[in-house]
């Protein structure tokens, strides 16, 4: 099977308000896909779909054959077991050092003797380059650092999926390429399946092969990077070339401004 | 909608509201039970916790004891004095401290200690993603996070209300007999006469229990049912202060009405 995410006619919406209306996404084995968007547009919500902590409401969402929807607790936390997330910040676990962070699934999930572990956080950390600092604490790493411990902890049982919640946010030029690179080599070295949420639109399309743009809830465009860089359609334009006004309003709905400044009455 | 109506409208909505919490809280407080074996499975997960919540919060609760039962001392010994029984001073220390003050105030200086801290640090772990990259790591964040500290507060709770009531009796020594002069023999004696173990000790140690669930159960629940915001979790901490400080005196209210009805 080639295709190890697969999203079909995806409706999800929190009580009548809906987010994401008919959404059709695949990723294939080996691929780094980007879902991008403005902030608010639901792709962070997709991320939670495939992951199965919400369910849709209509539609389907496969992850290696399974239907995440459908699956009890004890499915879906072996399900997650092949999968990693990089969370926004990081989230890593503030009681617990750098080591302990990436050492926490292999101590939960496996019985690997404390030297293999012990080898192996080494290992993942090395891939991130911070293998010296595996004793710091979580408080005194810069959010660059923090985003890469997470990244090596989200490897840290070898999944076959991993997503990236907005990785670039926040981030310093240098830590942007830094972990822009590191998506890239980890998802070929590991032969994973990478799905990154941002709005960064530089950064992201040197390294994805693949590009869904979110709007409102609906894909409103995809395609290679190449095809996204040459696209003619508005809302592509205006999001690659980062222009303030276009489909995308810059002002929020609003009576007229005449109105509200009470113009004329 | 007219205003009265208005009004009784939410009226309504506040108490569904309540009554849906209340609900909420109590399944997590079974949810809580059920995934406790892990945490005993892993007693080491307990200990840290017992060390944060329970070592940690020694000091404020020696010192408070001291200085409860050195008042103890003082105003015992002004009323038995009135009737000549001086001698009564240890067990009226000993009695008010095991019966009551010590579960009681312990209760109320654990809540404002450890159980805000509790709830800030689940609140803060919910607002920085922490418990939702557990659970996206296939970790069960009530059994891996939430058990082991409710199981520490459980255990650490009687353990510092004896410390309390230990600390307080010496401290009703040091002021009724070495600072007043009140006669050290019949101080001790009459209080190993007159304290019962099973009446008094005991049911204040089922008391210190009963607070230390409720404790820890509202502290746990406040933090992980917290808006994920500064603000949340700030309100939350308060309200785990002020609500475990009420249920505290409420359930004391309602365990003495049962345990020492017909005591002399």
């Amino acid at each position: 099977m080639d295709n190890l995410v697969e999203i079909q006619d995806v409706t999800f919406g929190y009580n009548e308000r809906p987010i994401l209306k008919g959404i059709n996404l695949t990723a294939r084995r080996g691929q780094v896909i980007a879902i991008m968007g403005s902030s608010g547009c639901g792709k962070t919500t997709l991320l939670r779909l495939i992951g199965g902590q919400i369910k849709p409401n209509s539609g389907s969402v496969h992850v290696a054959g399974q239907n995440v929807g459908e699956l009890d607790t004890a499915g879906l936390y072996e399900l997650r077991r092949k999968m990693g997330m990089l969370f926004q910040f990081g989230a890593l676990f503030t009681d617990m050092s750098v080591f302990d962070n990436i050492a926490f699934q292999m101590r939960e999930h496996t019985r690997l003797p404390e030297e293999i572990i012990r080898d192996l956080v080494l290992m993942k950390l090395h891939a991130v380059g911070l293998r010296g600092a595996a004793d710091l604490m979580p408080s005194e790493l810069s959010g660059g650092m923090a985003r890469r411990v997470a990244l090596a902890r989200s490897i840290a049982l070898e999944p076959s999926l991993v997503m990236y919640d907005e990785p670039f946010a926040g981030l310093d030029p240098i830590s942007l390429g830094v972990i822009g690179n590191l998506i890239r080599r980890l998802t070929d070295t590991l032969g994973l399946t990478s799905i990154v949420v941002t709005h960064d639109v530089q950064e992201s399309l040197k390294i994805v092969d693949y590009v869904y743009f979110v709007s409102a809830g609906v894909i409103e465009a995809e395609g290679t990077p190449e095809e996204i860089r040459r696209s003619g359609l508005p809302f592509v334009h205006q999001f690659v070339h980062g222009e303030p006004d276009g489909p995308v309003p810059f002002h929020y709905p609003a009576r007229s401004y005449a109105e509200d400044l009470r113009l004329g009455s | 909608m007219i205003a009265p109506l208005r009004l009784v409208a939410r009226l309504g909505r506040r108490t569904l509201q309540a009554v849906a919490r209340i609900g909420l809280a109590t399944r997590f407080f079974f949810a809580t039970l059920l995934h406790s074996g892990t945490a005993f499975r892993r007693f080491g997960l307990i200990i840290r916790e017992i060390y944060s919540a329970g070592v940690l919060s020694l000091i404020i609760i020696l010192v408070s004891g001291l200085f409860v039962g050195m008042v103890l001392g003082l105003q015992g010994f002004e009323t038995l004095q009135t009737y000549g029984s001086e001698s009564a001073l240890g067990v009226l220390v000993a009695l008010s401290l095991v019966r009551e003050l010590g579960p009681v105030v312990a209760a109320l200086l654990f809540a404002s200690r450890a159980g805000s801290a509790i709830t800030a640090e689940i609140g803060l772990m919910k607002a920085t993603e922490q418990l939702a990259a557990m659970e996206m790591m296939a970790v069960d964040p009530v059994a891996r996070v939430v058990a082991p500290r409710f199981w520490a507060g459980v255990l650490s709770m009687p353990l510092l209300a004896a410390l309390f009531s230990a600390m307080g009796i010496f401290g009703g020594y040091l002021v009724g007999v070495v600072l007043i002069g009140v006669d050290e023999g019949s101080f001790w004696s009459q209080m190993q006469a007159q304290v019962d173990f099973e009446e008094d000790i005991l049911n204040g140690v089922i008391k210190s229990v009963v607070f230390g669930v409720a404790i820890t159960a509202i502290a746990l629940f406040e933090g992980y049912d917290a808006p994920p915001t500064a603000e949340g979790v700030s309100r939350a901490t308060t309200r785990t202060v002020v609500t475990s400080s009420l249920v505290i005196l409420a359930l004391d209210f309602v365990l003495t009405a049962f345990m020492f009805r017909g005591v002399s």
